[in-house]
């Protein structure tokens, strides 16, 4: 019996893997592996924080639970933009934390295997890509996929919260 | 694999239980011992000691069970031959010694390993003590040829029952007495009880039964329902065999067989006694002869109820042994696995919103609806009530916590040769169980130095004036929006001069020395690795102690602080600020926050209309009112917020008080008071200044709850 709930583990494991959920922001397609998303909700009223960096947003209620939102346009230095009705918190959870990011649109969930994966360019070319652990392909086109740790526990933030 | 699965959960029910039972026990020791004698308690430490013995032996845990039963064995005595001159303290002292032993057991078995401690050392002293106890009563004569505990037991009168009991065996009948319970619901109770008097006639004749209508088939349904049926008979069966045949019975819910002995002048606590041995005989049946559980006689059911009465009134706990269930017993305590508690009140707060996007849906916007309405505010009210009810589950009161210092003061006096009266003070204080879990240490280590280094001797006491025995107090108390623990005592009080010296030494003194206050100096032995004291004891004297206290206290965002005068004694306060606690707290407006106010630190609310503002060099305004000058702290600075309502006059200034200093507070307007539960802030946006947590509105909005004391503090420096 634990042989067989082994597997059952396994399979959804499987199921899980090489699976990425992607959202949009501005032109470019980012994604974001599938297990560490919980769920996905419409924009809410958001609570702001003082004293907090700019692309935390603030905190949001999420049936009882108090989740920070962190809106990703912010986080990668694009300028802000009005929250419309197809702006999605994707609410992920890393590590036990808990947070809610804020994108333009959600687009699908699409696999992409390994050998579809490339490392991103180098950053002395001058390309932003702290949070980019790699690029998806998928056929022509590009996704950008995010590394979630660095996402959270950059030290930028950490500098930051201890400014505040 | 379903063995160790039926297992687990009665493993966790005895460990929770026997703690619970232990720390009642040494409650009721250690009160005795105060009242120089056992008469008054001896019942409830019968048993406790019984309960304990029952279900470690149910578990299997036999070091358990055996230490428990030579115990009991004491204490049996101490109730049956009122001996004169014993001391209390002596057996005080054996009895928390083996409390400790099966502390220690249990805790091991809490952590997942076997109980596996050597019980016998203790129980040969017990043995050994109880021998001395009988011989000085000179009462010990028969007690030479028995080396076996339970015959130890069997004193003269005892005796004599056996041999009574021999001539009712020797008629070749025994009598039993069977109490029967139906499943609730089950209905016809009368027919079902006739039933089984139907079935015991074949094997038995019966001699009596309760309510007796039903020997005819009748009988009301209701006493069987609330009493149980209750059937007297004679017979030539052994107690298992009639045992295994009522429990053949449908729909039963739960079966008491007891033997009954023919001589009833036996009197009301000897047949309470001889009952519960007769239970616990038939718990342990492997180890004691059938004979004995035989001879054993109830007259009648009566004084076992009561008993057993009581035990839920004074210990309001249930009898975990289900051999000894009683018919009565009633549970009046669960436990309940925590995240349950937290996912309930997470599931009321969903709740709550749901209800408020209902009644404020916009759809309803310019209706009249007055049945809607009607329904709506009933709605409202049960929600509300619902929600206050959750809140308060989690809140525990701090007695039990202060009941076990009475534990630590005794043992410590005892052991320095001090007296010293333990005064506790509010302890039906509640507080989140978490805080509870985490204050235990603290105080323990507390009370320790309080007693080790505060309080002096006697003979000092007296040199200096004071009255012999030391006072310590425990005080809880609710008070600004904080639950405050005060540890005082009155002894020699902290040494200004030797805190100084070793500061010094340390490297901690920052400042001139002539400008530390007595508050600064004294907060030194908050420091790790601090102690004044010259020489290590037992208790305390490596400099840990306080290390610790400081560390968990701040772990539930608490602080300490300290306060002393030399040979008036020192003072501990312990405050916990707002953390799970449920607190009343006033919604303020400024811009599109909404900031919440402990309501408790409120002084007043006030327009400003014609009061003075005086604004200093540096730009911060202060404002007079009757007199005194306050400084003003404009929240929409403060935080940087966006609102129109800059002008002092248009918004709202709100008093605030900590510690006696005050400032005012400026925000756009007043928006109510309510009830909220305080929940941490997020751990990813970590500590922002001023902030001690954040809340849900009743319309799920959130609302950041003001620190007060960090703001009073920012502000002051």
């Amino acid at each position: 019996m634990t042989k067989e709930l082994e597997n059952v583990t396994k399979i959804e494991e499987d199921t899980q893997k090489d699976k990425y959920l992607t959202f949009i922001i501005g032109k470019e397609v980012y994604g974001i592996e599938i297990k560490f998303v919980t769920e996905i909700i419409g924009i809410q009223q958001i609570t702001e924080v003082p004293e907090l960096p700019n692309y935390i947003k603030g905190i949001i209620n999420l049936r009882g639970k108090i989740i920070p939102v962190m809106d990703i346009r912010l986080r990668f230095k694009k300028e802000a933009r009005e929250y419309n009705d197809r702006t999605c918190i994707v609410v992920v959870e890393i590590n036990d934390v808990f947070v809610g990011l804020i994108v333009d649109s959600v687009a699908e969930v699409v696999g992409i295997s390994e050998n579809d994966i490339v490392p991103p360019p180098d950053t002395s070319i001058g390309f932003n890509n702290r949070y980019i652990k790699g690029i998806g392909k998928i056929g022509e086109d590009v996704k950008l996929l995010i590394d979630c740790n660095m996402l959270l526990n950059d030290e930028e933030c950490e500098n930051l919260a201890m400014i505040s | 694999m379903s063995d160790s699965m039926n297992r687990e959960p009665m493993l966790e029910m005895f460990i929770f239980e026997t703690f619970q039972l232990l720390d009642e026990l040494e409650q009721s020791l250690i009160n005795s011992e105060k009242e120089s004698g056992f008469e008054s308690s001896i019942n409830e430490i019968f048993r406790i000691m019984h309960t304990i013995k029952g279900s470690s032996a149910l578990m299997l845990f036999d070091n358990i069970c055996g230490l428990a039963h030579s115990i009991e064995d004491l204490f049996f005595y101490l109730r049956e031959k009122k001996p004169k001159n014993y001391d209390s303290s002596e057996i005080t002292d054996i009895v928390l010694c083996g409390i400790d032993f099966i502390k220690n057991e249990t805790s091991k078995l809490e952590n997942g390993m076997e109980p596996d401690g050597d019980s016998l050392e203790l129980i040969n002293r017990i043995r050994k003590y109880l021998k001395t106890l009988k011989s000085m009563n000179e009462e010990g004569d028969s007690l030479e040829n028995n080396s076996e505990p339970e015959s130890q037991e069997l004193n003269p009168s005892q005796n004599h029952f056996v041999n009574s009991n021999n001539v009712a065996v020797s008629s070749k009948s025994y009598k039993y007495e069977a109490v029967l319970k139906f499943e609730e619901d089950c209905e016809m109770e009368n027919i079902r009880a006739f039933s089984v008097v139907h079935d015991l006639k074949e094997i038995a004749d019966i001699i009596y039964c309760y309510p007796e209508e039903v020997m005819e088939g009748e009988g009301d349904c209701e006493v069987i329902r609330k009493e149980g049926f209750r059937v007297v008979f004679a017979t030539d069966l052994g107690l298992n065999e009639v045992k295994d045949r009522l429990s053949h019975t449908l729909l039963l819910k739960s079966l008491d067989v007891y033997v009954i002995n023919d001589d009833i002048s036996t009197s009301t606590v000897n047949s309470m006694v001889q009952d519960k041995e007769g239970e616990e005989k038939s718990n342990v049946s492997g180890k004691v002869p059938e004979e004995i559980v035989l001879n054993d006689e109830t007259e009648n059911l009566k004084p076992d109820d009561s008993n057993k009465k009581d035990k839920n009134e004074t210990g309001g706990k249930h009898n975990p042994a289900p051999n000894n269930s009683s018919p009565l017993g009633k549970q009046s305590v669960i436990s309940v696995n925590i995240s349950k508690l937290d996912r309930l009140m997470d599931i009321v707060g969903e709740l709550v919103i749901a209800e408020a996007m209902v009644t404020q849906s916009p759809d309803l916007a310019g209706l009249q609806l007055d049945n809607f309405q009607k329904s709506a505010r009933h709605l409202n009210k049960i929600t509300n009530e619902l929600q206050d009810v959750v809140m308060s589950i989690r809140m525990v009161p701090l007695s039990m916590t202060f009941q076990k210092m009475n534990r630590i003061v005794r043992d410590m006096g005892k052991k320095l040769n001090k007296t010293i009266d333990l005064e506790i003070i509010g302890e039906e204080t509640e507080v989140d169980k978490n805080i509870i879990e985490r204050i235990s240490d603290p105080l323990i280590h507390l009370i320790r130095n309080s007693i080790d280094h505060g309080i002096e001797e006697t003979s000092e006491r007296e040199k200096k004036g004071k009255p012999p025995v030391g006072n310590l107090i425990l005080e809880a108390k609710n008070a600004g929006g904080d639950v405050w623990i005060i540890v005082k005592d009155d002894g020699r009080g902290l040494d200004k001069e030797k805190i100084l010296k070793k500061a010094r030494e340390n490297n901690l003194v920052h400042k001139p020395e002539n400008e530390l206050t007595d508050k600064e100096i004294y907060s030194f032995i908050f420091m790790p690795g601090f102690s004044t004291s010259d020489h290590v004891t037992e208790y305390s004297g490596r400099g840990v102690g306080m290390d610790i206290v400081t560390k968990n206290i701040s772990m539930v965002g608490g602080t300490i602080s300290v306060e002393s005068a030399p040979d008036k004694g020192t003072a501990f306060f312990i405050k916990f600020p707002l953390t799970l606690a449920i607190i009343n707290g006033m919604a303020v407006k400024t811009g599109k926050s909404i900031f919440t106010i402990p309501t408790i630190s409120i002084k007043k609310s006030f327009r400003v209309k014609d009061e003075a503002i005086i604004e200093d060099e540096h730009g911060n305004e202060m404002i007079m009112v009757r007199g005194e000058a306050y400084p003003i702290l404009r929240l929409h600075k403060f935080y940087n917020i966006k609102t129109d309502v800059t002008n002092l006059e248009e918004g709202i200034i709100v008093m605030i008080e900590n510690d006696s200093r005050v400032i005012c507070l400026f925000a756009d307007q007043l928006l109510g008071e309510q009830q909220v539960v305080v929940k941490a802030l997020p751990r990813y946006i970590k500590k922002v200044r001023g902030i001690g947590g954040c809340t849900l509105l009743g319309d799920g909005n959130i609302s950041l709850i003001l620190d007060i004391a960090s703001l009073i503090n920012i502000k002051e420096v």
